[in-house]
């Protein structure tokens, strides 16, 4: 690729070759406010936000589609660009709920930035408003058609990223929105769930319902970790309030997943707080009275002093319970009386320590686990 | 993988997906396959029995027999061989046995293939051209080719074609297992395997013998110089009385393993079963003593993705109630262990138990396994992404092997000849059944069924049918089937589809009750004691 220079801002800047304005200004660090561009999807040129004054041009171009060329003269932001860009965030607004106030996307809101930074209010222009109802019966993305833009990044994600094209623009005009396979809901449509849309939706109009009165930006805190599921390690963000995972997004940064992931990865996060997780260690009641095992006939744990009825008890009894019976079995039937699972969804540091019990502590290389299976 | 993600999804200017349904269990790397087919005109030939939704984006879908993939890719290398596609300079330079393969090879003509894998002579002659002109191409499978008793056969196999292309070594190209779990990389490279110490040094080397039990404090004949059983060893064993004791750590053989009345009857004859999970599983109901363990987002430590690097895992949230990591509890429990009896470790570097927190036992796992030897902490707080082999604090890590040299020396061509799975349909049991996942589980299902979304979207499971084997037992409205083999029955709903042929159905083994392991055939592959999940005999009524 080779290179070209151009002026912007008054400074003069060197950019490579079939680079975009707004690609340019990225990789020096300029700012220029977008709406519907994203760095991870094609250019769309749908919002006239990030519109730039380039020399010798009668109207003002969009830096998201418009390329360098050698001596171009940009600039980026003159009055006349910050009086068009108003006009045009007022434009969005006037159809646009302005209830920031109990919006889940409020802080994470590209929309309500823009209004910010340009001091945009409701009031310069009144018309008709959109009433879209808010009832895709999906179990995972709360669709508001209000909240949209009609920037469709969503719809490149769906379809550059993942592939799928579950996502496209109906109509024309005012009648325009966003709708699901053939104009249905989201699970009638070829949607996978991966909530790529979601991830890339500059609004709340994609929010996960999971994630719904949760908690806001700055009421939770992010913990970047690798994904419990398949094997791709996926770097995702847990977003955490009151000891709960309270919305999962995936990290840009991901060497194997660069800012996507999957519906397991995104929204099967809630098993952690499931009210089956075991909390105390349990023992069988037999093991506590120092009597044999009961056969299998005789096991009922249902049935009140049945000593195969479970026992809960503190950890310095279950695990002195567990250590004497290997202990027992180990000096009574030799080592390889003993077996391993270890865990393909469990931490390095616990597998080395599995291969470390069964191999130092009882003597046995009988320790194995589902990579088979 | 010998490659990486990234640099087979940039580079790769084919695939070969054989025995991967990746777009379901490895979504993201179906993304990436998808993107290169559209955005870069990647050819993609999937070859599997069934449909899948790669199909859709495939330039060819080669729809073999289940078992018959040796004789597919032999007769793939023939047809490569037989028209000089191969690459003459990487085999000469690079790779032994040649000529023992190629004798093998010849014995596969287009004609004879086509009548095993029932794939028209037309598709495999495309098939090899696509892979002779698009270089380098990349090889992908997964428990489609490994889940059968010839499992190790087939992934030779697959060496084998990527030698013979010349696709070893180079960016785009590879031969590529998806690991189907979080972190079975990393059980499987830090010794939770019955013949390998961490980094695959051998049990049976009395070197390695000699190491660990210099650095565990023992003398050297307490650590056994044969290989241990492995899971599916431990269950018929234990079956008949042999196996006394099994500790199990978040794993779930009554959903996972084959034949699962089969491993009822092991577990229940056991003496002493102990698990640490977090959720009360199927395999729970067996467990003398159950021990609560950490979710992944309840403890700091790593996980290792299938392309080998290193990735950090941390601790957001506390667990609930007395809930403890399970690296603690193992530790503890060994401490205990070793606290009476007559075996007794001292006095070496990483004899003690003492551990505080992860990043320690990371540092003794570096000290003693030379793929991890520089792996740290430090480095990867400090945003470094590690893939091992990773030699030394300096080294950037191997993001793909075998450049220039394979880590053997030489590759070894390997002749392999097709055998037929261990049972197949006959007139008593007339169809195949094939399992594997679904999008929306995982595995055995114990922590998908408990997300909220995942099991409204997929609540129940369902049997794949074709039209034809539907018509043929008059499936009525409620379309609900039992599916029998002889080792089992499960009733659930039928999917009536083309994705499956006639003669195949298709059943996963997330829901228990009607999980696909009720029916499947404890047929192993000799070398890697892998069960035949992918193939066994079953029969369907209406219900």
């Amino acid at each position: 690729m080779g290179k070209v220079n151009f002026i912007l801002d008054g400074k003069e800047i060197q950019a490579e070759k079939g680079d975009t304005i707004l690609q340019a200004a990225r990789r020096l660090g300029i700012y220029i406010p977008v709406l519907c561009d994203h760095p991870a999807l094609p250019p769309e040129g749908a919002c006239r936000i990030c519109l730039v004054e380039i020399e010798g041009q009668r109207a003002l171009h969009p830096s998201c589609t418009y390329p360098v060329s050698e001596g171009m003269v940009v600039e980026t932001n003159t009055e006349r660009i910050r009086a068009a860009r108003k006009f045009n965030l007022e434009l969005l607004v006037s159809d646009h709920p302005l209830d920031c106030m109990t919006c889940d996307a409020t802080g994470d809101c590209l929309l309500q930035d823009l209004a910010y930074e340009y001091d945009v209010t409701e009031d310069r222009f009144e018309g008709t408003k959109h009433h879209y109802s808010v009832n895709d019966p999906n179990p995972f993305i709360q669709v508001d058609r209000n909240k949209c833009i009609l920037c469709r990044r969503c719809v490149r994600a769906c379809r550059e990223v993942n592939g799928v094209e579950a996502i496209s623009v109906f109509y024309r005009g005012f009648s325009a929105y966003i709708g699901f396979g053939a104009d249905s809901s989201m699970d009638d449509s070829p949607c996978e769930f991966c909530g790529s849309c979601v991830e890339v939706c500059p609004t709340g109009a994609l929010w996960p319902k999971q994630s719904l009165g949760q908690g806001r930006p700055w009421q939770v805190e992010k913990v970047r970790t690798t994904c419990p599921y398949c094997g791709v390690g996926c770097q995702l963000i847990l977003e955490v309030k009151d000891n709960k995972i309270v919305k999962v997004d995936s990290a840009w940064e991901g060497p194997s997943n660069h800012g996507w992931t999957c519906v397991k990865g995104r929204f099967g996060y809630d098993f952690t707080s499931h009210a089956d997780r075991l909390s105390h260690p349990r023992v069988r009641k037999y093991l506590l009275d120092g009597k044999k095992k009961p056969t299998a006939s005789k096991r009922d744990p249902e049935k009140e002093a049945n000593p195969w009825q479970w026992v809960e008890v503190d950890w310095e009894t279950a695990l002195g319970i567990a250590a004497d019976r290997m202990r027992q079995i180990r000096d009574d039937h030799g080592p390889g009386s003993i077996g391993f699972l270890t865990s393909a969804k469990c931490l390095n540091e616990e597998n080395y320590l599995m291969n470390k019990l069964a191999r130092q502590v009882i003597g046995t290389n009988s320790i194995d686990h589902c990579a088979r299976l | 993988m010998t490659n990486s993600i990234d640099d087979i999804a940039d580079f790769a200017q084919a695939f070969f997906v054989i025995g991967t349904n990746t777009t379901e269990n490895h979504p993201v790397i179906g993304m990436r396959i998808r993107q290169a087919v559209r955005q870069r005109g990647a050819k993609l030939i999937v070859a599997d029995p069934r449909k899948i939704d790669l199909t859709d984006f495939a330039t060819l879908h080669l729809r073999h027999k289940s078992g018959t993939d040796i004789a597919l890719i032999n007769g793939l290398m023939h047809i490569i061989l037989a028209n000089g596609w191969e690459d003459k300079d990487f085999i000469k330079e690079r790779t032994e046995g040649f000529e023992e393969f190629k004798a093998v090879v010849e014995e596969y003509p287009p004609e004879r293939v086509a009548e095993i894998t029932g794939v028209a002579v037309e598709q495999l002659q495309q098939a090899a051209e696509i892979l002779a002109q698009e270089k380098p191409a990349a090889v992908l499978w997964a428990m489609g080719i490994t889940q059968h008793t010839t499992g190790v056969a087939n992934v030779l196999s697959l060496a084998n074609l990527q030698m013979l292309l010349g696709n070893m070594g180079v960016p785009g190209g590879g031969a590529n297992p998806l690991r189907g779990q979080n972190n079975v990389q990393g059980a499987c490279d830090l010794g939770g395997l019955p013949n390998v110490y961490p980094g695959y040094q051998k049990v049976t080397n009395p070197e390695f013998q000699g190491k660990f039990a210099q650095a565990w404090g023992l003398p050297e004949d307490q650590l056994s110089l044969d290989v241990g059983l492995t899971a599916t060893e431990m269950m018929p064993l234990a079956a008949e009385g042999k196996l006394k004791a099994i500790h199990i750590l978040g794993e779930d053989p009554l959903m996972s393993e084959p034949d699962t009345n089969h491993i009822r009857k092991a577990m229940e004859t056991i003496e002493l079963v102990i698990l640490q999970e977090i959720f009360p599983s199927e395999t729970a109901p067996y467990a003398d003593i159950l021990l609560p363990g950490a979710s992944f987002a309840e403890k700091s430590g790593t996980f290792t993705n299938t392309e080998r690097r290193i990735q950090l895992v941390r601790k957001a949230i506390e667990s609930p109630g007395e809930a403890k990591p399970d690296w603690w509890i193992i530790s503890e429990l060994a401490k205990k262990i070793l606290a009476s009896g007559e075996r007794q470790v001292k006095g070496a570097e990483f004899s003690a138990w003492d551990y505080h927190d992860t990043g320690e036992i990371m540092d003794e796992i570096a000290a003693l396994t030379p793929i991890y030897a520089g792996v740290s902490y430090q480095r990867l707080l400090n945003g470094e992404t590690l893939q091992w082999p990773v030699k030394d604090q300096d080294h950037p890590g191997t993001p793909i092997l075998h450049v220039g040299q394979f880590s053997r020396g030489k590759g070894r061509f390997s002749p392999v000849e097709h055998i037929p799975p261990a049972e197949v349909p006959d007139k008593e049991y007339p169809l195949l059944l094939s399992t594997g996942r679904v999008l929306y589980h995982w595995h055995g299902g114990q922590m998908t069924r408990r997300s909220q979304g995942l099991l409204k979207i997929y609540p129940q499971p369902l049997i794949e049918v074709s039209d034809l084997d539907a018509e043929k037992i008059g499936l009525n409205g409620s379309k609900r089937v039992r599916v029998s083999s002889r080792r089992g029955s499960i009733e659930a709903e039928a999917l009536v589809t083309d994705r499956v042929p006639p003669g195949m159905v298709y059943a996963n083994f997330h829901f228990p009750g009607a999980g696909a392991n009720e029916l499947t055939i404890a047929a192993l592959d000799p070398v890697a004691k892998i069960p035949e999940y992918k193939v066994c005999a079953v029969k369907i009524e209406a219900v």
